[in-house]
């Protein structure tokens, strides 16, 4: 299917604000400003972007440790994001969740997860409300190549097809689970894993967008129509750690630098819509601009927000207690 | 008002609910039985038969069979209560926790407050616990008390029949993650249980028994043993109170104080492992809260720190009983 100028607009806008987003969160977390763990997802933005195009406000998703691109490509607010990540007041959770948890129900985004695998069961859930409550929405689990040898997600996969929820199953496979290779740690192929449970699946080029959202259109229409659950396998890089501070000495001399220019997914998008004559240098050039701006007053804002207060900690435990 | 076992008293508050709200669906291994066989359907309505009935007034699509798989549909049900729906799951052994615990103290508990208070969690978790059964290890423990320890979870241990409707339907009309434990050893006791639905409020106590010499806390089946223990010493010149948490999550602590202070005597009766479980909790609350009043030690009658034993005689010994219970009761009041 043809995407349309604004569409394209919109892609390229959704993929180079997790771009800029995830470098500035790199070097301000370098500068000592966040704390905690932060796992970013600079690299693999045109799988998150081409698959929540398809998808619309009544589905939902769940994210993993490196949840920053899903979110913002499920349309939640980038500066409540940032402050978030700061730890601060009018942060998109109150400063409770930080980056491992950051999420946004009222966005169909069901959090980061801290566990390896904590996801699938919930898109379960979620997709199980969609078809008691026959909402037509679907759920859709990310999970990366080390949450794919948990076996919450294998049961899930086995629970989904079981029930024909209208669930899809992502894998992520940016080659390293923390600091282990996924071509050691996943046995078998993973179209094959699926297709065991009686689940289609595809395995896609995550650096190419246009693949990434063909392959996400269809399977997602599949599964959306009652075609039962799905599957797809992302081959992609990160560009940075598993987590900030980790020095990647696991990964080959070179081995991101090459990524960087050989596969990169904006400059490959942009090769790809210039060269075709759908957008103008210029219009993308404008975005880029425009993106660096809302990054740069994103983090003015969180560097100004208030500390939550004490009474806070408190809060939000319970609905009532 | 009729005769009612602890069976019956859950399930009509499971179907009363059902029939009330479209969005409560029930979720777990064989809570109808016979899915994808020849035979019967509804065959098992659960290992006990609790769910039993259900499935044939509410259909496949609101009583949910399951795969053998806990971490997947006990976090399906966190996940479908989250996005709209009000699940009841059945885990069903509380031993099994331990498959799929992710799901309950990381998902299920912290949701709400991970997100900022904008997740709503309304999951009751249902399981079956308790000694008596000759089931051995691995399908007797008394572990609520794990759950207690979890902030974002509310504990309910009913004591009794009417007590298991009312706090059924409670736990299903409130919006946190509930764990609802069922004693094994209960289903067939039998009392008088309103007909039409009623829910009894968490965190408020029941107090069964009135005294003035000894409080006793119990939980659970314990319940019944302390009234026992009460009714007979009342006899005897020894009055006590018999106090009820209900819920160990909210815990009701000013009913207990409250009794402490009158009477200066406290027994904590409970069926789970005696190291940093509810005994020890409330044993911890009164003596920080209520240090003055008291009289004489607190004791705290539980099981040894085992686990739970296969032999019939070894079990026999294993469950705190009447005369332990006793026991501990005439020691705190100085009769021993």
């Amino acid at each position: 299917m043809e995407l349309n100028r604004e569409q394209l607009l919109a892609a390229y806008h959704q993929m180079r604000t997790i771009r800029e987003f995830e470098e500035r969160v790199h070097r301000e977390f370098s500068s000592g400003s966040i704390p905690g763990f932060v796992h970013l997802y600079a690299g693999e933005e045109a799988c998150a972007v081409g698959v929540c195009m398809n998808l619309s406000a009544k589905d939902y998703i769940a994210s993993t440790h490196r949840g920053h691109g899903h979110c913002i490509a499920k349309g939640c607010d980038v500066k409540a994001m940032m402050k978030e990540i700061f730890g601060r007041k009018g942060g998109l959770c109150g400063g409770k969740g930080g980056s491992m948890h950051i999420a946004d129900m009222s966005k169909g985004m069901m959090g980061a997860n801290g566990i390896v695998g904590g996801g699938p069961p919930l898109i379960c859930g979620a997709a199980l409300t969609a078809k008691t409550l026959k909402t037509g929405g679907v759920a859709v689990a990310f999970v990366g190549d080390g949450g794919f040898n948990q076996g919450t997600t294998l049961e899930s996969m086995n629970l989904a097809a079981v029930w024909k929820l209208p669930a899809i199953f992502v894998l992520e496979d940016n080659g390293y689970a923390e600091s282990t290779a996924s071509s050691w740690s996943i046995s078998g192929e993973p179209v094959k894993r699926a297709a065991g449970f009686g689940i289609p699946g595809e395995q896609v080029n995550g650096h190419d967008f246009f693949a990434v959202y063909e392959a996400a259109r269809k399977a997602i229409s599949r599964t959306r129509e009652g075609g039962g659950p799905s599957f797809l396998h992302f081959k992609v890089s990160r560009y940075f750690g598993h987590f900030e501070g980790d020095a990647t000495t696991y990964r080959g001399a070179g081995e991101v630098d090459k990524v960087r220019a050989e596969r990169d997914c904006l400059t490959l998008f942009r090769k790809r819509v210039e060269g075709a004559g759908l957008l103008k240098a210029d219009q993308l050039d404008t975005i880029d601009k425009e993106v660096a701006a809302l990054i740069d007053a994103a983090v003015a804002e969180a560097k100004a927000a208030p500390e939550p207060s004490a009474e806070d900690l408190l809060t939000d435990v319970y609905a009532s207690y | 008002m009729s005769k009612k076992s602890f069976r019956q008293a859950v399930n009509e508050a499971l179907r009363d609910e059902m029939r009330r709200d479209s969005r409560v669906i029930l979720m777990g291994e064989d809570i109808a039985g016979g899915m994808g066989a020849a035979g019967e359907q509804d065959a098992w309505g659960g290992p006990l038969g609790v769910t039993k009935g259900l499935m044939p007034e509410f259909g496949r699509e609101r009583v949910l069979d399951t795969p053998i798989s806990e971490s997947a549909f006990i976090g399906a049900a966190v996940g479908a209560a989250a996005t709209g729906l009000r699940p009841v799951a059945d885990l069903m052994f509380i031993d099994f926790m331990g498959v799929c615990f992710d799901q309950i103290l990381n998902q299920a508990a912290k949701l709400r407050y991970m997100f900022g208070g904008k997740a709503t969690v309304p999951v009751v978790i249902r399981t079956m616990f308790g000694a008596g059964f000759r089931a051995a290890s691995q399908h007797s423990q008394g572990l609520y008390p794990l759950f207690a320890h979890v902030p974002g979870l509310k504990v309910v241990v009913p004591s009794s029949p009417y007590e298991a409707k009312g706090l059924m339907t409670q736990a299903i009309r409130d919006d946190d993650p509930v764990i609802f434990c069922e004693h094994k050893a209960m289903y067939d006791d039998q009392e008088d249980v309103p007909d039409e639905p009623y829910a009894i409020p968490f965190g408020e106590a029941n107090v069964t028994r009135e005294g003035d010499d000894v409080t006793i806390v119990a939980i659970g089946r314990m319940v019944k043993f302390a009234n026992e223990v009460a009714d007979k010493l009342g006899k005897q010149g020894i009055s006590c109170t018999v106090i009820d948490p209900r819920t160990i999550s909210p815990l009701d602590r000013n009913t207990i104080i409250d009794s402490v202070e009158e009477t200066g005597r406290l027994v904590v009766v409970d069926e789970a492992s005696p190291r940093c479980g509810m005994a020890a909790d409330i044993a911890a609350l009164v003596a920080q809260d209520a240090f003055k009043a008291l009289k004489a030690p607190v004791r705290m009658v539980t099981p040894p720190h085992t686990p739970v034993p296969f032999s019939a005689a070894l079990e026999d010994i294993y469950i705190p009983g009447v005369p332990r219970i006793e026991a501990a009761v005439r020691a705190v009041a100085g009769q021993a």
